[in-house]
């Protein structure tokens, strides 16, 4: 556990106060605040200028597109890292709900509002459990969602026996599956207001909505609390259990939206869809920690870090890069986020423990 | 009889603050020497200098007549110097088995082969554990230490200290984590360390173990020695000593206030494990300041009753009603609040200015459906320093750049926007100057006068005398003396406190 350290320096809006400082002071201050805004804009102006084909807004949109699902699914991230948590599940809920989708629409012949429906239920249902294992039963965040994360992914594979969900499927008892992927569903992610697809609109929606609730009002300055000195936070009666519970429960419903959305993208139950979103979400997230120097998990910091990632794979993809050339793009950045949080920022991390429990 | 240490001017400074102002004692073989010490007299740093923990002092140490420098743990242990120190668990590796937690400073110096099987290594764990009589069996030896009951890693910690037989052996605080029976075990084995020529340095706050066993008494007081006894001790003597003089009048004979309103009332109280059930009231208009030496339960008492910790056994209601609060957020609702005793640990979130560190515990009071407003916050926070007067620019400064009693003033200020019906303040005058705790005296017997009960602990009787109406003495748990202050002396407090089980 990272300890309350009494001598913290905070950072210092204070014009007059920075401007004692040393130069060097204020270039590494400078560096922390805008350091990975300007890295965002520097990627963005190289690709915009070398590749015409970055340049179109289809490109541009398209990129913001694909960056949605993860940068959903990091702010419920965000949510459980603001509490002082982590959540090691959504990836798995995420696929859940994908798989949830196609067998209400597809087994079950139900309309795509209800599989909307039941699709939001089950991440509220995997967040309930998380909050059930870390409140009730007290186990570590880490190790009580990493045990969902498996219990997840295995018991979604049940129902559907295994396999794959899509139109046309045989059921058990010998007959073929009676729906389809509703169009209303598929409007999901292939719907547009003028230029804008749907998903970056809802993604654009929860990042306002979540800043909005962390920022400002009171039930996200409770949790800020929770997470920066949990027994403070008791001690001034705020009721640790059931914020924790809420950000998981937030948690869940995020990477259940962020499921509906893939599931409408791939148009069929895929059993591995959602696999690789964990750790694109965590690692969204911990860059968004160190966005603007805050140094706390915050939503814009998370849209920030999901849109560099988009930015850097679009591009580096359109340069003909390797597939494998994403891994370590991805590992550059988060490295670079934590060198800015953890070396250069003079304002302590606590949200992020370095070493859980 | 002969003088194993000598210690001769030693001094120690922390920056500016000198914590051991030329301390000069004499430890002899074959004697339990006790010492006792206030918080903040220097006691741990005088440890610490012994076990080469802190080796930047100034002075000379003398071991059989010759001047040796402790400059690292491991010079004091080639000394013969052994500490077991108060924190028990600090010492034990969870994740190896006894035994190797018996030989671990042998297998830390590889005296004991690194690849050992756990079987090899029993027979000597078998002698080391054999200097306390401890009677383990193999199977024990070779258990995780990790499960190893509180009694049983202290004595595996001494019998690790024993097993070089050193001259000087260290106990600080050794049985605050010990039952009767095992207390008395352990009090055998120093019996029997002193009869075969150790010379030992008892530290605790238990002034009835300090009886049993020391040969004699070494009071500590602001760095310096400034009392010796030899048995039987006089108590009395020994607590002023540690204590200190009278200093700052009570103003008890000034502006005494009684309040009649018994607002909330404790029945079959416990505190501590072995402590017996007490009764108490407290009432509205009155500061009742709750004194004992560090470990008699002041911070159970504080905690029981403001829900945070719930008390071993007991009922309370408030204002005649039951009060079981399960929670601080309830004893909240019911308007008993608690500036807890660790202000960083218990009240501080670091990166926050005064006016949300303010606003934290009624946040519904400037927030509207639930959204924060900003302007409200900072009339909160502009309103706790100027009521308060806080030294502070502006309520936006980060509540970590204030001096420790600015910081506290804060947090005792925020709880006053709303009206308590009792105000539990622990400790609340540590880590503050002069200046502040005078001005912070002031305020709680305003609570007081506005109408709650406060109720004040506190180590430091100085304090209890400066600030209360109304004095709670208690000793391991046991409620021993109930008085208003101008009914009782600062002399019938020390007696009572004095009174040796």
């Amino acid at each position: 556990m990272v300890r309350i350290v009494s001598d913290q320096k905070t950072q210092s809006i204070d014009a007059k106060e920075s401007a004692a400082a040393t130069p060097r002071r204020d270039i590494r201050d400078l560096l922390v605040r805008y350091g990975f805004i300007a890295v965002t804009v520097v990627f963005f102006v190289f690709f915009f200028a070398t590749e015409s084909s970055f340049r179109l807004s289809t490109t541009l949109f398209s990129m913001l597109k694909f960056t949605a699902v993860v940068a959903i699914v990091g702010l419920g991230v965000t949510v459980t890292m603001a509490v002082g948590g982590l959540d090691l599940s959504v990836g798995a809920t995420v696929g859940m709900s994908v798989t949830i989708a196609a067998m209400t629409m597809v087994i079950y012949a139900k309309t795509g509002w209800v599989a909307i429906i039941v699709v939001i239920l089950g991440g509220v249902l995997v967040g309930a459990l998380n909050a059930a294992l870390i409140v009730l039963l007290k186990i570590p965040d880490l190790l009580a969602t990493l045990a969902t994360m498996f219990l997840v992914q295995g018991l979604k594979l049940v129902p559907v026996d295994g396999q794959s969900v899509s139109s046309g499927l045989i059921l058990r008892d010998g007959s073929v599956a009676p729906g389809r992927f509703t169009p209303g569903f598929l409007i999901i992610d292939r719907g547009a207001v003028g230029p804008v697809p749907y998903p970056v609109i809802i993604f654009a929606l929860l990042t306002i909505g979540t800043w909005f609730f962390l920022s400002h009002t009171k039930w996200g300055r409770v949790m800020y609390a929770i997470g920066s000195n949990p027994e403070a936070a008791r001690l001034a009666g705020a009721r640790v259990r059931l914020y924790k519970a809420s950000a998981y429960m937030i948690a869940g419903v995020f990477a259940s939206i962020g499921g509906l959305i893939l599931a409408s993208r791939i148009g069929q139950g895929d059993i591995s869809a959602g696999n690789s979103l964990l750790l694109d979400a965590v690692a969204v997230s911990l860059v968004g920690t160190s966005v603007l120097g805050v140094n706390r998990p915050n939503a814009f910091g998370t849209a920030l870090g999901a849109i560099l990632m988009g930015i850097l794979i679009t591009g580096t993809t359109i340069k003909g890069s390797a597939y494998y050339a994403q891994d370590v793009v991805k590992g550059v950045v988060l490295l670079i986020a934590l060198v800015f949080s953890f070396t250069l920022s003079r304002t302590k991390q606590r949200h992020v423990r370095a070493v859980p429990m | 009889m002969t003088t194993v240490i000598h210690m001769n001017d030693v001094t120690m400074s922390f920056g500016s603050n000198q914590v051991l102002r030329g301390v000069e004692l004499d430890l002899h073989s074959g004697e339990v020497t006790g010492l006792l010490g206030a918080n903040g007299a220097g006691k741990t740093t005088l440890i610490k200098i012994l076990s080469g923990a802190n080796s930047n002092y100034s002075g000379t140490v003398a071991i059989d007549g010759a001047a040796v420098t402790i400059d690292s743990p491991s010079t004091s242990r080639a000394l013969g110097i052994e500490a077991v120190h108060q924190r028990i668990s600090d010492g034990i590796v969870p994740g190896l088995s006894v035994a190797e937690n018996l030989l671990f400073e042998g297998i830390v110096v590889s005296e004991v082969p690194r690849f050992a099987s756990s079987r090899s290594l029993v027979p000597r764990a078998r002698e080391v554990a054999a200097v306390l009589d401890l009677d383990w069996s193999d199977a024990f030896l070779r258990s995780d230490a990790h499960g190893l009951p509180i009694a049983d890693r202290q004595l595996l910690l001494l019998a690790r200290a024993l097993v070089r037989k050193p001259r000087l052996l260290v106990l600080d605080e050794p049985t605050s984590a010990l039952s009767e029976v095992e207390a008395v075990r352990l009090f055998g084995v120093i019996e029997r360390l002193r009869d075969s020529g150790v010379a030992i340095l008892y530290v605790s706050h238990r002034l009835g173990e300090i009886d049993d066993i020391a040969d004699r008494l070494v009071v500590l007081r602001d760095g310096v020695v400034c009392g010796e006894h030899t048995p039987p001790f006089d108590w009395h003597q020994a607590l002023q000593e540690m204590l200190g003089a009278a200093g700052a009048e009570s103003h008890a004979s000034t502006d005494e206030m009684r309040g009649s309103d018994e607002v909330l009332k404790l029945t079959g109280v416990k505190l501590l494990p072995k402590a017996q059930t007490f009764d108490v009231a407290f009432r509205a208009g009155e500061v009742a300041g709750v004194f004992g030496l560090l470990g008699s339960g002041l911070s159970e008492l504080a905690n029981g009753i403001f829900g945070s910790e719930p008390f071993r056994a007991g009922r309370m209601t408030l204002q005649g009603e039951p009060f079981a609060p399960r929670s601080p957020a309830e004893s909240i609702g019911r308007h008993v609040f608690m500036v807890p005793e660790d202000r960083m640990a218990g009240t501080i979130i670091a990166d926050w200015s005064i006016s949300a560190t303010a606003t934290f515990p009624f946040l519904k009071a400037v927030s509207r459906f639930g959204l924060l407003n900003p302007r409200a916050e900072s009339a909160v926070g502009k309103a706790v320093v100027e009521d308060f007067g806080v030294v502070a620019l502006s309520e936006d400064d980060p509540v970590v750049s204030l001096s420790g009693g600015n910081q506290q003033k804060v947090v005792i200020g925020r709880w006053l926007r709303e009206q308590p019906l009792v105000m539990i303040l622990d400790e609340p005058f540590q880590g503050i100057d002069v200046g502040a705790r005078r001005d912070l005296c002031k305020r709680t017997r305003e609570i007081a006068a506005a109408g709650a009960a406060v109720i004040t602990m506190s180590s430091d009787l100085e304090e209890i005398m400066q600030v209360a109406d109304r004095v709670l003495v208690f000793v391991d748990g046991d409620l021993r003396f109930d008085s208003y202050l101008s009914e009782t002396s600062r002399d019938e407090i020390l007696q009572r406190l004095s009174e040796v089980g």
